[in-house]
């Protein structure tokens, strides 16, 4: 059991939650995940470390309610424990001086983001990071982002902040402007897809950050395999970051809709 | 004493040389075999968590348990992995003292009322039964008896938990809450150890929870037996995966003094063949821990799971017939089992063919599939199939299925599950620098001891073996206890 200790509202659908995990808060790294599960009956879902402060021993997560789960997890108030949550899971970002890195991240695909965005400025890298989100009030963690960018460009689908136009374009824009090293983008995969298709045309490399169904994140089932150059890979044990010229966004859509 | 010192000791106490003269041997010899009574396969085949086996009664077991000739020279002991004192755990049964039947079963088995269940009796100590060997008759229902004592022993509330003597605080630490590190844990608690199951699922049990279902195994009866290791002192630590949660020096840190490994081969293979990622095709442990774990046909549980009406899983062994008696279960007007090889050569156990069949599944036999299609929202729709025939015996043994060419067939199909076999879990090695592993992923040790390559590490069951059998991994559990156990008073 887990307890929450802090809860805030990005938006409406969009929730912080920081919860007592020691030992998770110890050995977890940029891009590492965790699998919790709320309730007897819960179902297990992956959500990604977004920070953790090994003083205090609780790890920050950053949830969008989109079905059952979230909003079960969503409904727990401070005080509350998660039944189970295990972790870190998955294979830490692989982090180093590249140069210059975009991170390109949309909607709750902001979360995750953060912490890679934290140590590749560590790193000694120049981070430009392109926000997107549909409208003004679905861009988030803004603040945080900003204090680790060297620059931050928001994008909105409907204009209402920053520029009008698609995460795709805030990246072409950049890229036409200076020499990128590195591209990672975490969001939708329908967002992915298009932004790893912008960058393979640029010819710079890209990491995506795969959400695909998981049951177990422990590479015991399979259900979180996708194809991954012609390969059968599984993105809970291999990934969750994979080179995004090589995944195949198309099929990775079709299996997100598995249980539709 | 040697054991066999000691089964002879047993077998010459005054009762059991009355018990023997009591009935003559022809006349136990011309006794039939029981047979287990079954639940009927129309309600069973619709009912998920209903034991197929009901247990013998009392009546059939002290019957059968007459059948036993308590042999001078018991054979059916050296098919057992755990060399359980066969002879006197049954005349037990037949003088009418269970708990001291099921106290014997405990001497070696941490699991009785498990293996009893699940064990492949018919390959182990039945197959060395005297009836088979020199009387060409039916073995003694070793599997069957052994069932009852345990589930008497439980039903009578009467467990026996050892008191343990002197605890000597040493730490232990076990990765694994599968049948190995179970009996692990059992043996050094006995032993006054301080032990601590890590592990890695919301569950302990492991395949026990995960991967068998509850119509073979319930799940009771598996909590059961954690429960006495609870009340023995054992501690469990669920969600916690040793190398990620915590590593190989946190638990040297804490004070660990040795480390038992039973990660087991969790990993799941599939084929590589066109067509496999599309949705409706799955793993056998994807869809048995959906079902059994997550209790996902249950309206009440979060987790989904695709029902199938058209349901093909791909292999031969105990985890294909356990999905396809599952996908039956769950509503599949057709569950066929598609395997490559002939229904001789399946390593499933024979009872699940039979109960299998007879709860309406279909044996597709000598085929084997090479690719799959799917319909626009990418969900398969049917399977091509290669008719084999049997060749020459390769390495196993067995004979080799080889393609008939030109000979293929479509199957409509609306779900697969693919069970072709697991691999070890490659965390314990990747996370413990040092330890040496096989080209199959698997831990080497030294046999006798369960040793690994690293000084405090044991290892044991199916990250030693790739999968095996629940008995053989708590054979491994106790052997590694053994040892250890000598290792840290050698030390003293
Ligand atoms: C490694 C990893 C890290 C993740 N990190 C985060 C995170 O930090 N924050 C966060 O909010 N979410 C994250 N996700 C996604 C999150 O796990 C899913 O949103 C969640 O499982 C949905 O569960 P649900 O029961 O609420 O929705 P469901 O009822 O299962 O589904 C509702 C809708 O969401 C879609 N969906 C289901 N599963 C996923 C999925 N894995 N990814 C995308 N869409 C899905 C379904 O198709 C459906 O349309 C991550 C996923 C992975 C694999
Ligand atoms: C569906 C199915 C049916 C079967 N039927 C039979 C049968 O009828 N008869 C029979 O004899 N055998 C059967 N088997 C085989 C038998 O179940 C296995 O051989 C046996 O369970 C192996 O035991 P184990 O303790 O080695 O591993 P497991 O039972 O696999 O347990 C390993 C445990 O370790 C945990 N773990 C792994 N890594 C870590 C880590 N790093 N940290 C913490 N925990 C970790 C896993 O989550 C798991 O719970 C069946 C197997 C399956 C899958
Ligand atoms: S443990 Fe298994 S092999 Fe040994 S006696 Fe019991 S049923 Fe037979
Ligand atoms: S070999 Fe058969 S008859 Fe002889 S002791 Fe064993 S079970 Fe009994
Ligand atoms: S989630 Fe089960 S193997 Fe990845």
């Amino acid at each position: 059991m887990n307890k929450i200790v802090e809860k805030e509202h990005f938006s409406a659908n969009v929730i912080k939650l920081v919860v007592e995990a020691p030992l998770i808060a110890r050995s977890r790294k940029a891009g590492h995940f965790v699998i919790v599960k709320v309730g007897e009956k819960g179902e297990r879902v992956p959500l990604t470390i977004a920070e953790a402060d090994v003083e205090k021993g609780t790890i920050t997560l950053v949830i969008q309610t989109v079905g059952v789960s979230t909003n079960k997890l969503c409904a727990l108030e401070v005080g509350d424990s998660i039944t189970d949550l295990v972790g870190p899971l998955g294979r830490a970002t692989h982090i180093e001086n590249f140069g210059t890195v975009v991170c390109a991240g949309g909607g709750v695909g902001v979360a995750p983001m953060l912490p890679i965005i934290e140590a590749m400025k560590k790193a000694g890298n120049r981070v430009v990071s392109v926000l997107a989100a549909r409208s003004k009030d679905l861009i988030i963690l803004e603040e945080q982002v900003r204090k680790h960018s060297d620059e931050v460009i928001i994008m909105t689908d409907d204009g209402s902040y920053g520029q009008k136009g698609l995460v795709t374009d805030g990246v072409e824009a950049v890229i036409n402007r200076e020499k990128v090293d590195l591209c990672v983008t975490i969001g939708p995969a329908i967002m992915m897809k298009f932004v790893s298709l912008l960058t393979k045309k640029y010819n710079v490399p890209t990491m995506a950050s795969l959400n695909t169904i998981m049951v177990d994140g422990t590479g015991m089932c399979g259900a979180c395999r996708i194809t991954v150059d012609g390969k059968v890979r599984f993105v809970c044990v291999d990934g969750p970051e994979f080179d995004a010229h090589k995944v195949d966004f198309d099929e990775m859509l079709l299996r997100q809709r598995a249980y539709k | 004493m040697t054991r066999q010192e000691y089964m002879q000791q047993k077998r010459s106490e005054a009762w059991r040389d009355e018990l023997r003269k009591s009935v003559k041997a022809k006349e136990r010899g011309e006794r039939p075999r029981v047979h287990m009574p079954e639940l009927d396969p129309e309600i069973r085949s619709h009912e998920l968590k209903m034991e197929v086996n009901q247990g013998l009664t009392e009546e059939q077991a002290v019957f059968e348990a007459g059948r036993c000739l308590d042999c001078a020279n018991p054979t059916c002991v050296t098919g057992c992995p755990v060399e359980i004192n066969i002879p006197t755990f049954i005349k037990n049964i037949e003088r009418g003292n269970y708990l001291e039947a099921a106290r014997t079963l405990k001497e070696t088995s941490a699991l009785p009322a498990v293996c009893g269940r699940v064990c492949p009796q018919e390959k182990q100590c039945e197959s060395k039964c005297i009836y088979i060997q020199k009387m060409g008759k039916e073995p003694v229902a070793i599997g069957y008896l052994e069932r009852f004592a345990a589930d008497y022993e439980r039903l009578s509330g009467q467990i026996s938990v050892p008191e343990i003597p002197n605890r000597n605080g040493i730490k232990i630490a076990v990765v694994g809450s599968g049948p190995a590190g179970l009996s692990f844990a059992g043996d050094m608690v006995k032993r006054g150890y301080d032990i601590t199951v890590f592990e890695a699922l919301h569950e302990i049990g492991g395949v026990l929870k995960y991967g068998i279902p509850e119509f073979r195994l319930p799940n009771d009866i598996v909590d059961v037996e954690i429960d006495v290791l609870r009340k023995l002192g054992v501690k469990f630590e669920k969600n916690c995966i040793v190398g990620k949660t915590i590593s190989y020096e946190d638990l040297h840190t804490a004070g660990f003094k040795g480390i038992f490994v039973g990660s087991g081969a969790g990993l799941p293979n599939f084929m590589g063949i066109p067509g496999e990622n599309l949705i409706g095709i799955m793993s056998s442990n994807e869809y048995l821990t959906r079902v059994n774990l997550m209790d996902a046909s249950n309206p009440e549980s979060d987790t989904p799971v695709q029902l199938g009406k058209k349901v093909a899983v791909v292999g031969g062994g105990n985890t294909a017939m356990d999905a396809v008696r599952t996908a039956r279960r769950l509503g599949a007007e057709r569950a066929v089992i598609v395997y490559r090889r002939s229904e001789e050569e399946m390593p499933a156990r024979v009872e699940e063919v039979k109960h299998a069949k007879e709860e309406g599944v279909d044996f597709l036999t000598l085929h084997n599939p090479l690719r799959y299609e799917g319909d626009e929202q990418g969900h398969v729709s049917r399977m091509l199939l290669q008719k084999m025939e049997l060749g020459e015996p390769d390495a196993s043994g067995r004979r080799k299925p080889v393609p008939i060419e030109g000979a293929t067939e479509w199957m409509d199909v609306d779900e697969v599950i693919v069970s072709v076999g697991v691999s070890p879990n490659p965390l314990i090695p990747s996370a413990f620098s040092g330890l040496e592993v096989t080209k199959w992923g698997t831990i080497v040790i030294n046999e006798s001891t369960m040793k690994t390559d690293l000084p405090d590490v044991y290892a044991g069951g199916d990250i030693v073996r790739g999968g095996a059998t629940v008995i053989l991994a708590m054979g491994d559990g106790r052997r590694a206890a053994a040892s250890m156990d000598e290792a840290l008073r050698g030390k003293e």
